[in-house]
């Protein structure tokens, strides 16, 4: 069958899809958008989460033949989601509905350690694959600062989520954190670079507002 | 001993930018925050087939028939490999000994036993033809635990072995036995005022890496093969491919693509020699890609163990003695079960200061799964007992459970049981008394955002089964010990390539190794030592493969110790001959090329005065530097068949827990509310990357403590539950607080003073769980994972 759909904000068609492929099937090796990640294909992990018409949804749960005509965000389009996101309601960081600036500081976010110190943002250096000059959400560029990334392979899942959460929820509790993100495994990290990296998101945004 | 957080061995200044101790961040985030980064699961090639393997259906068993024709005839089929179609006499493989069966030949010896292969242009079209393909099966006996493996007349699991360790077993069906014996400890026990004796039960953990075992197989027009894998060795992958492909190494290229995590599970073969077999057959790049189901076949677990413990005590706390005897279920093939046992016998006795021990480890051979690696490696099963029976015996004694540890604690100079001495500082009694030292979590802090409890926060969670009542806090200790390296007498090297050159107009180093990045961050380190030896901003890491040397493998706790020793030997070679280059221009203009100490930094050649001689673009201008260079830590050897002894380990690392538990008595629900760590490592080259080594380490440990294990059925062998369904890894809401205190007590030996870090925080995490949940229980717990009915006397 041929299947339809809007990924990323484009219009894609696939053909000659059998019947019993999933949504993640279809992006991963039809569409070449592997950034979704095939962990437990079996709706337990979130490292296939994507956005289905705004809801996040396990791609690996969705059939390929539901999406038609429907609107779906990946990893891929993160970026630029977020960033269409800011501009539609006025704001440059993403998820601004709250404007009231509470919440968490920076400091807290930081749990203690000086700005520009564990982070080393000053000290990058300018490794081959550190890829500068590429646009990243708020949360994705959190994920990278607090150290929530090790081997990757929950990343995308959780950056979707999280994206999804802080755009509901801008200043989240670690409760709330820890409740949102209950979908999505991840084996390397013990989660805590990830609960500094969606704080550290919730943040900055609460101080650009 | 080195100054807190100073590292040794520095011979550079330490002035550039982006260098060691600094937390740099992740090369390779940008990329897997984008979805960028290519795992092995990736991988796509025009044309390519899809591979799918039919696993064994029972656990023993003769074969009695295999018809493929009917799989063969499927449309979309391109080939159908059974044990008769292999191309050469190769056809076994293995870590250490080559048991294991490229594809079953007349038997299956454990239940998702590779039988035979597929190639197909969809992934379901393959998995559909594995399943038209028919085996018969004549079922034997299962052997599953030690009585049956060595009863009279027990079918052996291996007939006719011919291993080198088959001359000091016992029984043929025990792979490897390791006595450890020092000084009499049955004479030590008449001294002894407390005796304390025990049984504990270890389950079968899994590593559940999230990136399935996957890769992609491109036949080259040579008639040799690409291969893009995940793996933890290169080296060793290739190694065991090529001969039973029938191939020369050099025609087997191997590149790294990105791999989702390990833990251990990656350093056996899973579907390598498979898709390259299919690859030859089909002249067609081959991908394959485990679900999780078949994940949960495709590699080894960590051993469930069998311990049994006596620790004896003077009336003053002193320990008098150990005797241990610790049974390792191997399952069906050897993997790495000789170093496990190696390990779990030689740090059976934990980081205390013992003269009189008699161990005894073994690994049997079963028709249960597979086991092998997985992070902390032997020691994980014996820090759980031993910690278990210090606890045990502190009460005995009536001493406070951290002082009884911290009285019996080893320290630089002390003797291990296996006659080696810890050369390097072993502040285990610190550790205890800084973790214990920490501020503890709040009574009932589920009230913590008011007068209303957060079931959040409480045992059962959403499930609103408590609010409070019924819950009891415990708290419990734990320390232990792990070796870093490979051990026993292993030609344990690696090899890195630095080069450097001017681009652009400033300098770069470039480093290529065959390490395995598998989440770690040693591409994140590499890059840091480069910076730090060599004075450059720009470092560009190549993807690892094996155009150059062995990295060796990525586990041990190892790999910043020694390939990352090996970057910083290669690098400060190359440095030399920069210099030689600077002195051969430009020594005639100033005196202190000749006299001085001189340095690379910011980019520049300056004295140890830090006056500056000349440009590196100036030095270099259109010439490269480039050095590739192999580079060893101290030698180990061989611990003695009959007592253990011998100066087996190279490094040791040493971590602390105190859990922090809430338990709803009535339903048996734990909620661990803090997991605090204390780790001496040495020198932190990345204080954040190290942090989250400590942190991920941690939670694994939680996860076997409550939640994690494999069901194999004990009456068939069969494994109960493959999926993420029914075997639980730690959630975010699992995972509590990880305070860390991190230690840098500089070991002499090694680079910089650095301690391997991975695996330590994986032993005592668990026991320190365990205690806490006996603290708030009263129970006795003697097996982990602890689960509900263990804890409301239903099991």
């Amino acid at each position: 069958m041929r299947v339809s759909f809007t990924v990323n904000g484009r219009r894609q068609e696939a053909d000659d899809v059998w019947e019993g492929e999933s949504l993640l099937y279809v992006l991963r090796e039809r569409l070449g958008l592997p950034g979704s990640k095939n962990a437990c294909e079996q709706g337990e992990c979130g490292s296939c989460t994507v956005r289905l018409d705004g809801v996040p949804v396990c791609s690996c749960l969705v059939a390929a033949g539901q999406v038609e005509g429907r609107e779906v965000v990946t990893v891929e389009g993160l970026a630029d989601f977020a960033r269409r996101r800011a501009e539609h309601s006025g704001c440059t960081t993403g998820t601004c509905d709250s404007g009231d600036g509470e919440g968490i500081s920076l400091d807290e976010a930081q749990l203690g350690v000086p700005p520009g110190e564990a982070w080393g943002r000053a000290a990058k250096g300018q490794d081959s694959q550190t890829g500068e000059g590429v646009e990243l959400s708020p949360v994705q560029q959190a994920f990278i600062d607090a150290g929530a990334v090790q081997c990757g392979f929950c990343t995308p899942g959780l950056l979707i989520a999280a994206d999804e959460m802080l755009e509901r929820t801008p200043n989240p509790t670690d409760a709330d954190i820890r409740e949102a993100l209950s979908g999505n495994l991840c084996r390397c990290t013990g989660y805590e670079k990830i609960m500094d990296a969606v704080r550290l998101a919730a943040a900055r945004q609460s101080e650009a507002v | 001993m080195g100054t807190t957080g100073t590292p040794t061995n520095i011979t550079q200044g330490s002035g550039t930018r982006g260098g060691i101790g600094e937390s740099t961040l992740r090369p390779d985030g940008t990329l897997k925050v984008t979805g960028e980064f290519a795992y092995s699961s990736d991988m796509w090639h025009e044309d390519m087939l899809w591979g799918q393997i039919l696993r064994s259906t029972v656990a023993h068993a003769e074969i009695v028939s295999i018809d493929t024709a009917e799989a063969l005839a499927t449309p979309g089929v391109y080939a159908v490999m059974t044990y008769d179609d292999l191309p050469t006499d190769v056809r076994h493989y293995g870590l250490e000994i080559q048991d294991t069966p490229v594809l079953a030949h007349g038997k299956v010896r454990h239940h998702g036993e590779p039988v035979a292969i597929v190639a197909a242009d969809h992934p379901e079209t393959a998995r559909r033809a594995a399943a038209k393909i028919k085996v018969e099966y004549r079922e034997l006996p299962v052997i599953t635990d030690e009585a049956s493996a060595t009863a009279p007349g027990a079918v052996l699991v291996h007939e006719g072995r011919t291993d080198h360790h088959v001359g000091h077993v016992p029984h043929p069906n025990i792979l490897h036995r390791q006595p450890i014996v020092r000084g009499d400890a049955g004479a030590a026990a008449r001294r002894a005022d407390f005796v304390v004796r025990g049984e504990y039960t270890f389950g079968m953990q899994d590593q559940a890496f999230l990136g399935p075992e996957s890769g992609l197989a491109v036949p080259a027009e040579d008639g040799g093969v690409e291969l893009y894998i995940a793996t933890q060795w290169l080296h060793s992958d290739l190694r065991q491919i090529a001969p039973v492909l029938g191939l020369p190494e050099n025609k087997v290229r191997m590149t790294l693509s990105g791999v989702g995590g390990a833990f251990g599970g990656r350093e056996d073969l899973s579907m390598q020699i498979h898709a390259c077999l299919l690859a030859l057959r089909t002249g067609k790049p081959v991908k394959i890609v485990y679900n999780r189901f078949e994940s949960f076949f495709g590699h080894v677990h960590r051993h469930p163990a069998k311990l049994t413990y006596e620790h004896g005590a003077t009336k003053d706390g002193k320990l008098t003695h150990v005797k241990a005897r610790i049974v390792l279920d191997g399952g069906a093939y050897a993997s790495a079960s000789p170093a496990v046992v190696g390990n779990a016998s030689s740090l059976g006795v934990g980081p205390y200061v013992v003269d009189d021990v008699d161990i005894e480890a073994l690994a049997l051979y079963t028709n249960n799964p597979p086991c092998g690696a997985m992070r902390g490696f032997g020691a994980v099963q014996a820090c759980f007992a031993y910690e278990a029976q210090m606890d045990r015996l502190a009460d005995e004694v009536g001493m406070d459970r951290v002082e009884f540890r911290r009285l019996n604690a080893m320290e630089q100079g002390s003797l291990l049981p296996t006659g080696q001495r810890v050369d390097s500082p072993a502040p285990v009694a610190e550790l205890l008394r800084r973790v214990k030292a920490m501020p503890l979590p709040p009574e009932r802090q589920w009230l913590s955002a008011g007068e209303e409890a957060d079931v959040r926060q409480l045992p059962g969670g959403l499930s609103n089964t408590t609010h409070g009542e019924g819950v009891v806090r415990g708290i419990g200790y734990a320390v232990g010990i792990k070796n870093v390296g490979f051990s026993e007498g292993f030609d344990d090297y690696s090899t890195a390539r630095v080069r450097m050159e001017v681009v652009g107009g400033v300098p770069v180093a470039t480093v290529h190794t065959a390490m395995a990045e598998v989440g770690q961050g040693g591409v994140t380190v590499h890059a840091q030592i480069a910076r730090t030896e060599l004075g450059v901003a720009q470092v560009t890491i190549q993807p690892a493969d094996t155009r150059v040397g062995s990295a060796g493998s990525t586990s041990a706790s190892r790999q910043t110790y020694v390939t990352g020793g090996a970057v910083k030997n290669s690098c400060e070679l190359v440095r030399e001959k920069v210099l030689e280059i600077g002195r051969r221009k430009f020594g005639a203009y100033h005196p202190a090329w000749a006299t001085a100490e001189l340095l690379l930094e910011g980019g520049k050649v300056v004295t140890d005065g830090g006056e500056v001689l000349a440009d590196l673009t100036d030095v270099l201008e259109d010439e490269a530097v480039e050095v590739e260079a192999e580079w060893r830590h101290r030698p180990t050897e061989p611990f003695d068949l009959r007592t253990g002894q011998g100066n087996g380990h190279v490094q040791y690392s040493f971590a602390a827990h105190r859990a922090v538990v809430e338990v709803d008595t009535e339903l048996g629900l734990v909620k661990v509310v803090e997991l605090a760590c204390a780790q001496d490592v040495g020198k932190a080259l990345n204080p954040l990357s190290v942090v989250g080594q400590i942190q991920g380490g941690t939670t694994q440990g939680l996860g076997v403590a409550v939640m994690e294990e494999i069901i194999v059925d004990p009456r068939t062998a069969k494994v109960r539950n493959p999926s993420f369904t029914d075997y639980l890894i730690p959630t975010i809401l699992d995972t509590p607080t990880i305070p860390v205190d991190v230690l840098e007590l500089a070991d002499d030996h090694a680079p910089y003073g650095l301690r391997g870090v991975g695996e330590a925080p994986t032993l005592s995490s668990t026991p320190a769980v365990l205690a806490a949940i006996r603290n708030a229980t009263g129970l006795e717990l003697t097996r982990t994972p602890v689960r509900p009915e263990h804890l409301t006397g239903t099991a």
